[in-house]
């Protein structure tokens, strides 16, 4: 037994890590996948491989909410119409995506600025700044302090504006307590693009003569 | 180690075996296959009980008497029957099909309905992993299930297929927003969105289920199993594989063993959407009679150090627990019967028709439930001062603010096995 014991231990003792590693891989395998394959369908499978990956990051960061959006948002959502859109176009020639040197190039370019950019921000970070501990020698401050967790209470009371974790009656506090205001304007916003959307795909039918109406 | 409440929660079982082990992750590794290998249990076990249910109900709504043979008078074992001949049967893909897609698609519907039993509250402490976002992570799991039919529909590589998954992709990606915003009603009136909180609170009387806490909460119920049952496309609303016009729809070109993991997925989600229900609005594991307080609350304690069993293992406590957990599945079964008496009581709708029961009438109604639960502690608070002249915001149960305070401070404090092992990473 303890043979077995001092072969598996080592390996479990990275478990956070493991799954680190197997949702990081999955991923970028996906994501590869995406840019490799020529069929608009199958890219849109790896794809979901790529985003659910990803969704399971989060979770494994104790981030339930933000996975859970993940989720909901790109793969149940946007993922699904773009399914939905390629199945009604997607016919014959069109299938089949296939893109010319130059084509590739230019986004072999933009990828490398892109990554570089990225690379660029996070290396900028302070990362020793997130090695602050209490005297119990747990995490005290910096950037990222490990959620546990149930963050949805948090997030709720501060889309409310109330900061329970913020003093906002000190003089060097903020004027910006939540998220309730961008909020709104995002939601307006996007009530906007709905409202505007359906406007144009009706006002080019009413230029038609009328269609029979199925008696319903 | 709380092994008060939650002995078969994530926590529970981890902490237990943390002790045990030298590496708390290896105990959460266990941990996990535990649960994972009791709710795929379930998840096996249930269907085969259900479609043999269905078969009987179908037979006696049509005046005969369903499966008679297979296993002794009442035809128990016909599905493991049907289920071995599924097996056996060849593993076919059309030629015209996507290869990689068509196999590939029913193991997504497959998980996808696996992943939501993640977060159901079987009993007081007994959930899989009790997340805060519970119910927005079930709803969004369950969203991905329609990524695998419209895929199966897609790569079959069959007229009727394709048509199948466009209807589906239609009508599943209309009818989860009624769904959602149904399940957000009474969720506001509580104001969580964890599972095992919004049944802890609905414990006592009957009148402390949500669907009995407002107007809105009662229609809101209604209109939830209306919604769920088209998102799980049964009839009436199972224009996916509606037989009289598309064959079989998304899984006409599918056999085998194939075939049969989207009839479990399907009828595993019918469980989990009623388990949604029951859970919501129908008291979760509280029978509703008030018989907790009086019987199961007091051998909660009974039985702590029993020297055969492991430290901390209460069995009063497990079996107030699996009373409970009988209790959710009894109601969970009972809103599955109700959606079989339906599908073989109702027609099939149109195409039309259910889109337009969704967009027209469903997602109206559903925004009217959601602003009325909204306004309605407030309109009581005001009624109530008016009239009685001592203001309260409910008339006949227990004020949801009381009953989430007590709820949460009963509630054990959770620690966690991976910010455990994050402490002691940090502490060396």
């Amino acid at each position: 037994m303890s043979v077995v014991r001092s072969i598996i231990d080592p390996l479990f003792r990275v478990f956070n890590d493991w799954a680190f590693w197997v949702f990081a891989l999955t991923t970028i395998a996906a994501a590869i996948a995406v840019v490799v394959s020529q069929n608009v369908v199958r890219m849109a499978f790896w794809l979901i491989i790529s985003l659910g990956a990803t969704a399971g990051l989060f979770f494994s960061l104790d981030a339930d909410f933000v996975g859970s959006a993940q989720l909901l948002i790109y793969v149940g959502g946007t993922l699904v119409l773009l399914i939905f859109g390629v199945m009604l176009t997607a016919s014959g020639p069109f299938v089949k995506i296939k893109t010319s040197p130059g084509e590739g190039v230019l986004a072999a370019l933009i990828g490398v600025l892109l990554l570089s950019l990225i690379l660029y921000s996070a290396c900028a970070v302070d990362w020793s700044q997130n090695e602050n501990y209490d005297l119990q020698g747990r995490v005290a401050s910096g950037f990222n302090v490990p959620a546990e967790g149930n963050t949805t209470h948090t997030l709720g009371l501060s889309l409310l504006s109330a900061r329970p974790d913020k003093d906002l009656g000190s003089t060097t506090a903020s004027l910006t307590s939540g998220y309730l205001l961008p909020f709104e304007i995002v939601s307006v916003h996007l009530l906007v693009v709905l409202v505007g959307a359906s406007y144009l795909a009706r006002a080019k039918r009413r230029k038609e003569p009328a269609a029979p109406q199925s008696s319903a | 180690m709380n092994g008060m409440n939650s002995l078969f929660a994530a926590g529970g079982i981890a902490d237990y075996l943390s002790d045990k082990t030298s590496s708390e992750a290896w105990a959460f590794a266990i941990a996990a296959f535990i649960h994972a290998f009791l709710i795929i249990n379930f998840f096996a076990v249930a269907p085969l009980f259900y479609i043999w249910l269905e078969r009987k109900v179908a037979g006696r709504i049509q005046d005969r008497l369903g499966p008679t043979r297979v296993g002794g008078k009442f035809g128990w074992l016909q599905t493991l029957a049907d289920g071995v001949k599924l097996i056996q049967k060849e593993d076919l893909c059309p030629q015209a099909a996507d290869r990689m897609l068509f196999r590939l698609s029913p193991y997504l519907v497959f998980v996808a309905s696996f992943a939501a039993f993640m977060v159901l509250p079987w009993s007081d402490g007994w959930v899989a992993q009790n997340l805060d976002v519970g119910i927005f992570f079930m709803l969004a799991v369950m969203s991905l299930e329609v990524m695998g039919v419209i895929l199966a529909g897609y790569s079959s590589g069959s007229k009727w297929s394709l048509f199948g998954g466009m209807r589906e992709a239609a009508q599943v990606v209309s009818y989860e927003i009624p769904m959602a915003i149904c399940a957000l009603v009474p969720v506001t009136a509580l104001g969580t969105l964890n599972m095992l909180d919004i049944s802890r609170a609905q414990s006592g009387p009957l009148g402390n289920w949500m669907i009995f806490h407002d107007p809105f909460c009662f229609v809101a119920f209604f209109v939830y199993f209306t919604v769920a049952t088209a998102s799980v496309k049964r009839a009436p609303f199972d224009l996916a594989e509606a037989e009289s016009e598309l064959v079989a729809g998304f899984h006409t070109e599918y056999s085998g063993i194939r075939w049969s993991y989207f009839f479990m997925a399907e009828y595993a989600s019918m469980f989990a959407v009623s388990g949604i229900a029951t859970a919501l609005f129908l008291g979760g594991w509280q029978t509703g009679l008030g018989i907790e307080e009086f019987i199961l609350d007091p051998i909660r304690g009974w039985g702590k150090n029993v020297s055969f069993l492991p430290e901390g293992f209460v069995v009063g406590n497990y079996i107030a627990n699996l009373f409970g957990c009988f209790v959710f599945i009894f109601k969970g079964c009972i809103l599955v019967f109700v959606q079989m008496w339906v599908r073989w009581t109702l027609p099939r709708l149109r195409i039309d028709q259910v889109m337009a029961a969704c967009l027209k009438y469903l997602l109206p109604i559903s925004c009217v439930l959601f602003l009325g639960v909204t306004v309605w502690p407030l309109a009581v608070y005001e009624f109530t001062a008016l009239v009685l002249g001592k203001p309260q915001t409910t008339i006949f149960s227990q004020p949801l603010g009381n009953k989430m305070y007590e709820t949460s401070r009963e509630r054990p404090p959770a620690t966690k096995p991976t910010t455990a092992v994050l402490e002691r990473e940090v502490a060396r």
